[in-house]
């Protein structure tokens, strides 16, 4: 206990207060807002529609009305296709962990076969996009250089030159696209997640090749240096103003320093 | 209450005694600075000669993998540590044997008069007189009022020259290629545009029908810049007004609305579009605008609302412009009304 005391007098004793403190709160949120996402789907049903229903009436109806006829809460889901809802579900934005300006994206509260089921249930009330098969994903074919220019035109103003994303109005930003995979990067052009435009008029190719883009982007090295995270003039001046001018006020001070 | 008293106890500062450095009297400490020295010299050489060892050895492909830094170019790692610290042991040298072995010795050295002396003046003044009497430049007026003349008029040419930085016309300024009837092309792939195959909350960044064939001496650039715009597809009833046409002439088709892509501000190309809010936002000074009430100003610094590009479609279902811009597209400038 002495030893305690001494300890709380210790010039070091605010800052590791201070920073136990946030862990617990960090801890503490992950463990509450991820229970508060899981969603027991542990119905059976016969064909994949009947199941996707009965997952929907359990897990998304609440919002999105039990005909996803829509409520005040969240829009209708009628001729949205299968694409928006595996779009939407596989990038864990649906189920929303709570009502804000933006769905984000976290881990899929769904596996890959109730994903399947929502969205054939969904998909079954009125025609809307498909989900892009492995044909449609396939870029081996497709023009680097015609996504990158397409890619210039339709997805960097909100996205960022390098897709690492960006700010737009009253809090809400355009998702990092390095952490999307190729299907979501498709189905978010046909469908228009959100604030998000769709992209219909680009054709199957053009979509490709904005892919490839988007795939060449992924795996880009920097021959330069360190990316600071792509965008551009903001962190490369906040690293040059603080760790470039922290170092010559060092070498400052090392030359005015009177030698022993 | 407590007076305020002159603190008179505290003493005057007493005069800092010079402290000499270790090196100052131990011979074997100066001995080790001095290898300390030529070492950091020694190293900067043998850095410089690495630096050309890299540059030829290192193929400018070979990518590593840095903690921090992530995947980046060997050569251009291995370049910037060898010049980099050539450069700075050369420096920390210096510095390092400025600091501990030369003389530390303080000296004043009192300032000079800025003043030159009677006779420095005098002197001037003397050569000055005899060489504005020998050029003639008093006694031959003609000379020198021709020189002045000159003079005077030499900047003339440079400042008529600054007319090329203007515009061709002011006239240009109020209208773009946008014609009657005209298609409106997809921008990279100059493919027209199906009405029909426009969904809601749809965005296509559109140029004018013809515009890529126009060469650079024609002004391409130019008008690429003025008649670029942005089609986009609302819900006819979340339009709320539009800038013009009548019942029978509809400046949309269908909900689907065009506008410029020029942001009335500064001029910054704008196409973060939100299709749930309709709003249109500029990155550079967040400037919004609305798109389905007559592209008015929500938000930011823009004093116009985005102007608008009257459509609709031909005999094969492909969007036309119904016109030009009615208004001048981009920032505002000193002629528009």
């Amino acid at each position: 206990m002495a030893q305690l005391a001494q300890f709380r007098r210790h010039r070091l004793a605010g800052l590791f207060v201070m920073i136990l403190a946030l862990a617990i709160t960090a801890i503490a949120y992950t463990i509450i807002s991820s229970s508060t996402d899981r969603v027991s789907a542990a119905v059976a049903s016969e064909t994949t529609v009947e199941r996707g229903k009965a997952l929907f009436a359990e897990g998304c109806s609440s919002c999105h009305g039990l005909q996803a006829e829509g409520t005040t809460d969240g829009p209708s889901l009628i001729g949205v296709g299968a694409a928006s809802v595996d779009f939407q579900v596989s990038s864990g934005r649906m189920p929303m962990a709570g009502q804000g300006v933006q769905a984000m994206r976290k881990a899929p509260v769904y596996n890959e076969e109730e994903i399947a089921a929502l969205a054939a249930y969904v998909a079954s009330l009125a025609p809307g996009p498909a989900i892009p098969t492995d044909e449609e994903l396939d870029t081996s074919t497709a023009s680097l250089s015609e996504g990158n220019e397409l890619f210039a035109v339709n997805c960097a103003q909100c996205h960022n030159f390098a897709g690492e994303g960006g700010a737009l109005t009253q809090g809400k930003y355009a998702p990092n696209l390095m952490v999307a995979t190729d299907r979501q990067v498709i189905e978010a052009m046909l469908t228009g997640p959100q604030n998000m435009p769709v992209f219909k008029t680009l054709s199957a190719d053009q979509k490709k090749a904005i892919l490839k883009y988007v795939q060449y982007l992924r795996t880009a090295s920097n021959p330069g240096g360190a990316d600071l995270g792509r965008i551009g003039p903001v962190t490369e001046g906040l690293f040059m103003w603080t760790a470039g001018f922290g170092l010559l006020i060092a070498f400052a001070i090392w030359i005015g320093v009177k030698a022993k | 209450m407590s007076e305020l008293v002159p603190n008179q106890s505290r003493p005057a500062p007493a005069p800092i005694e010079h402290a000499h450095r270790r090196a100052d009297h131990d011979p074997r400490i100066a001995k080790r600075v001095e290898r300390q020295v030529a070492t950091m010299f020694g190293a900067s050489a043998l850095l410089a000669i690495l630096f050309v060892v890299a540059y030829v050895a290192i193929d400018p492909s070979v990518l590593i993998g840095l903690p921090v830094v992530g995947t980046t170019s060997a050569l251009n790692i291995a370049m910037g540590l060898t010049m980099g610290g050539s450069i700075l042991l050369i420096g920390t040298g210096a510095i390092h044997w400025a600091k501990k072995l030369m003389p530390d010795v303080e000296v004043v050295e009192e300032r000079h008069e800025f003043k030159s002396s009677d006779e420095d003046k005098a002197a001037l003044a003397e050569t000055f007189a005899i060489g504005a009497d020998e050029s003639g430049f008093v006694k031959r007026p003609l000379i020198r009022r021709t020189l002045l003349g000159a003079m005077a008029l030499f900047p003339i040419p440079l400042v008529v020259m600054l007319r090329d930085l203007g515009p061709d016309s002011i006239e240009n300024r109020f209208h773009t290629m946008w014609r009657s009837g005209m298609r409106l092309l997809q921008d990279v792939t100059y493919e027209p545009i199906k009405a029909a195959d426009i969904p809601i909350g749809n965005l296509i960044n559109a140029v004018p029908e013809g515009m890529h064939e126009l060469e650079e001496e024609d002004g391409n650039l130019n008008e690429r810049a003025k008649s670029v715009i942005i089609v986009v597809r609302i819900s006819p009833d979340k339009l709320v007004s539009q800038q013009g046409g009548t019942p029978d002439a509809p400046w949309d088709y269908n909900g689907v609305v065009a506008y410029s892509k020029v942001c009335t501000h500064v001029g910054c190309p704008i196409s973060l579009y939100e299709q749930r809010t309709h709003h249109l936002l500029c990155p550079c000074h967040q400037s919004t605008f609305d798109l389905a009430d007559s592209g008015r100003v929500v938000f930011g610094p823009a004093a116009r609302r985005m102007p608008q590009l009257g459509i609709t479609v031909d005999s094969e279902g492909y969007l036309v412009a119904r016109g030009d811009f009615a208004e001048p597209v981009g920032p505002s400038f000193w002629e528009r009304s």
